[in-house]
């Protein structure tokens, strides 16, 4: 009884604190429709700010709380001037653009605050006077603890009495519901988003800096941080604010009580919840229908055509050279590496195939990569299957998995459909992770070696054909009946559905298949590694797969291809070149997401077709 | 020959208290062009997607050729033989104009789970009689995201034309267009039903339209079917001029387009 009261106020605790976090992310969503990868970055700054501050002032209750609110209106102005030098830039981009440049500023902060603060933990000091306990029913309690408690809904009552009773609340609801009509209404948009990011960020960056007393800060909060805080603003309701509170407390609640209950599944017990809010409510607990945006839809997208017979010849020329020189040119490196650009290549061509001509976005397209990596492997660490029919099987394994959760996920659309996938994906990695009996959990799937006819140049070609063929494939597929009225429906829905499409079902297929392609690519990476681990099903691996087909450009069946050779190069070459990579990488992509918006392809296309119209 | 193409018993919706269409029944004859006009918040739009697919009747039928499709999905309801076109034209911009059109035949034909041919390869010859029919084979290789508006009306009446339909829905079908160009076209539209046996009702603000291509007329008001008949004879019933001339509209003034709370 007192050890679930216990737990009951360490669910409170967790839960003010996500609710900080989320508060100021669904407000700036609400507002500006920015899915804001970034905001965990912001409440990791918040906690090294904080540490940096509070040690430094003079020990004490001013000094403590003093360099808490510092830190955490240093926050604030760190996010408005993000807010004015990037994302004003790309509010008129499509959503994954700008995803993508929120992804790249989460990478700079990785490399700032490993540069500035180092790599160790940093154990940041008591609050002073908070450091006892009190004891409730016979039990110890951490006082800080419930000095936390209560600043969540202090802090639900502040932001309420400042939307329902101020001005500026007022606009910012008002521009919630309806972006364009404010600015028709001649508000100034600028001043309101900025300062929406100002507050927002100010809420990350205090939520940050009060997790000094409780925990140490280090270089993950962020990752661990944006995804629950994810999970709540989505179950919540994206721009709800009372949607954030409740849903803040269901999955704090949920953490606490499912490490009692359900300790096997405590990982995937909240994705589980956030899939199924989702399945139930489309949009969330409170999430309300979003006004349709005329004036920000991003323009048509460009017809689909067969490649200019330059641009065929210079891939077959480039592929004729993959093919013959390695044995002559590549070291055993330079075979792995180019292995591995083979399988990215085909696994970039999976997702963009729902992306670009289905329209939809997967934040979690690495499960059935993983899936299809897993599926090999265990068959042969189990059943001690040979290559082949091992690689025969991931596929099919990304494909169950794919007809299974791509029926939930098609159904919606935008934001939520994406958040659905990554949380069928944090279901699949914490299955990989937890059920330490089947899959090795963190340790792995050792030994996961190639048949003995298979060397490294023979692994690399046999990678490469089944690269090539399923890229094919999948063009081939994107051009027939079936492609086009997976476009159609991309188009207009409305119009799709008035000659008979059934936009669910062509769809749905659409994962599957491109889970399945997805799969053979997780299926050679098993094989060309040895091992897999949990990692090959994580949000990194997720993201990179979207940074591939982004990079490329969504709109040209090149785009992934070319993304997946670039971004496996340059990733490549960063980690070998320096300790620094991810400051480099997250400054080249936020440099292409604000000189190319159409990906390196479109940009290449559009230079193309206007040398080629002149005048 | 059967009487009705379409024949609507008896349908009524209410959104809220609202009856927005109010035991409305009424038949579509094979050929004929039939004009659903009223003045706005009349129940028009409301009406045809009660027969489109889009809302689902609170009671009453809609049969098709005699069979009963009271509240199908949209497009079983294109299956069975009925095409349309929206208010604002809904084309896919991605592909040329051909390609949409060759999309309705193939989707037609049942050919989209074919996920191994080539999609430039099937149908084309079909498109390109379509689009020369609606006068746009000029046009077939450009993207729809380029046409001018008139020219994608045109394209929209060419993919609903692609399942040979008994009858064509048409949703303020020169809403936006300049009075030359809504002449054109509707005069092409009847044209073509004459040549297929198709019916067509449209919905429809510009009189002059109206009372120049419709054999028959409805008249909705606050969700009643309040007249019926000739343009002759619409034109000189009392209750329709009250109506109209009730709430400041005169049947010869033009009002503006797109005044239409927007469908569904």
């Amino acid at each position: 009884m007192e050890n679930l009261l216990l737990q009951a106020l360490n669910g409170l605790a967790s839960a003010s604190s996500l609710f900080l976090v989320a508060s100021g992310l669904t407000v700036i969503f609400g507002v500006t429709r920015i899915v804001n990868f970034a905001h965990g970055s912001l409440y990791m700054l918040g906690a090294y700010l904080a540490f940096s501050i509070v040690t430094n002032l003079p020990r004490g209750h001013l000094g403590f709380w003093g360099g808490v609110v510092l830190a955490a209106l240093a926050v604030g102005a760190i996010g408005a001037v993000l807010e004015m030098l990037l994302l004003r830039r790309i509010y008129r981009a499509p959503e994954l653009f700008q995803l993508l440049a929120t992804f790249g500023v989460v990478l700079v902060v990785q490399d700032v605050a490993l540069l500035t603060w180092g790599a160790q933990d940093l154990l940041g000091p008591r609050a002073p006077g908070l450091r006892g306990s009190v004891e409730l029913l016979g039990l110890r309690f951490p006082l800080y603890e419930l000095v936390l408690i209560g600043i969540g809904p202090v802090v639900l009552g502040l932001l309420l009495l400042l939307f329902k009773r101020t001005r500026w609340g007022t606009l910012v609801r008002a521009a919630t519901q309806d972006r364009e009509m404010v600015g028709a209404l001649g508000v100034n948009q600028r001043w309101l988003f900025t300062s929406v990011f100002f507050v927002g960020s100010m809420l990350a960056g205090l939520a940050g800096a009060l997790q000094l007393p409780r925990e140490s800060v280090n270089l993950h909060m962020d990752l661990s941080t944006i995804t629950e805080v994810f999970v709540v603003v989505v179950v919540g309701g994206l721009g709800s604010l009372p949607g954030a509170a409740l849903a803040a407390l269901l999955i704090g609640e949920l953490h606490a009580f499912g490490i009692l209950i359900f300790p096997k599944i405590t990982l995937v017990l909240v994705f589980l919840v956030m899939a199924v809010v989702l399945v139930v409510r489309p949009r969330g607990l409170f999430g309300k229908a979003q006004v349709a945006q005329a004036a920000v839809a991003s323009v048509a997208e460009p017809v689909l055509g067969r490649a200019p017979p330059q641009l065929k010849w210079l891939g077959l020329v480039a592929l004729l050279v993959a093919v013959v020189a390695p044995p002559y040119l590549a070291g055993d490196y330079a075979l792995i590496v180019l292995t591995d650009m083979a399988i990215a290549v085909l696994f970039a061509a999976s997702l963009h195939f729902i992306m670009g001509p289905g329209g939809m976005a997967s934040f979690g397209h690495a499960a059935y990569f993983g899936i299809g990596a897993y599926g090999a492997a265990l068959l042969t660490k189990w059943f001690a299957a040979p290559m082949v029919p091992a690689l025969l099987a991931a596929p099919f394994c990304a494909g169950v998995a794919g007809v299974i959760f791509g029926f939930f996920c098609v159904r919606l659309s935008g934001v939520y459909s994406a958040m659905l996938t990554l949380a069928f994906a944090q279901i699949a990695w914490s299955v990989a992770f937890q059920w330490v009996e089947l899959t090795g959990g963190d340790n792995g799937v050792l030994g996961v070696w190639p048949d003995a006819w298979a060397t490294k140049l023979h692994f690399y070609w046999l990678a490469l054909g089944c690269s090539v063929v399923g890229t094919l494939a999948l063009r081939r597929i994107a051009l027939s009946p079936f492609g086009y009225a997976l476009r159609a429906q991309r188009d207009n829905t409305l119009r799709a559905e008035a000659i008979g499409i059934n936009a669910f079902e062509i769809r749905w297929v659409a994962f599957v298949l491109a889970a399945g392609f997805a799969g053979v690519a997780g299926g050679l990476f098993a094989f060309a590694k040895g091992s897999v681990f949990p990692t090959a099903l994580d949000i990194p691996r997720s993201v990179d797969a979207l940074l591939m087909v982004l990079l490329g450009g969504v709109q040209t069946l090149a785009g992934p291809v070319l993304g997946a050779l670039a971004f496996t190069g340059l990733h490549e070459q960063l980690v070998r070149a320096t300790d620094y990579w991810r400051l480099v990488l997250g400054g080249v992509i936020l440099l292409l997401v604000l000189a190319f918006p159409q990906g390196l392809a479109g940009a290449v296309r559009q230079r193309w077709e206007a040398r080629r119209r002149p005048g | 020959m059967r009487r009705y193409t379409l024949e609507a018993q008896n349908i009524q919706k209410s959104f809220g208290g609202v009856r927005a269409v109010d035991q409305v029944s009424f038949g579509v004859r094979p050929g004929e062009m039939l004009a659903l006009i009223g003045p706005n918040g009349a129940g028009k739009s409301t009406c045809f997607n009660l027969l489109n697919g889009h809302l689902k009747p609170d009671g009453g039928q809609v049969k098709l050729l005699g069979q009963d499709i009271t509240g199908l999905a949209p497009r079983r309801v294109w299956k069975r033989g009925v095409g349309r076109t929206f208010q604002i034209t809904a084309t896919f911009g991605s592909m040329t104009v051909r390609e949409n059109v060759q999309l309705a035949l193939q989707s037609h034909r049942g050919e989209l789970a074919r996920i191994w041919s080539p999609a430039w390869r099937l149908r084309g010859g079909q498109a390109d009689t379509l689009l020369e029919r609606v006068g746009l084979a000029g046009q077939a290789r450009r993207p729809c995201s380029v046409l001018a508006y008139g020219d994608l009306k045109r394209v929209e009446l060419a993919i609903a034309l692609a399942n040979n339909p008994r009858l064509l829905l048409m949703d303020e079908p020169t809403a936006g267009m300049a009075p030359a160009e809504r002449v054109g076209l509707m005069a092409l539209v009847a044209e073509i039903a004459r040549e297929r046996g198709m019916s067509v009702l449209f919905t429809e603000h510009d009189m002059d339209v109206v009372f120049g291509h419709a054999d028959r007329v409805l008249v909705l008001d606050r969700g009643r079917l309040i007249a019926e008949g000739t343009p002759d004879e619409v034109r000189a019933n009392a209750l329709v001029q009250e109506v109209y001339l009730g709430s400041g509209f005169e049947p010869e003034a033009e009002p503006e387009p797109g005044e239409e709370p927007p469908a569904c």
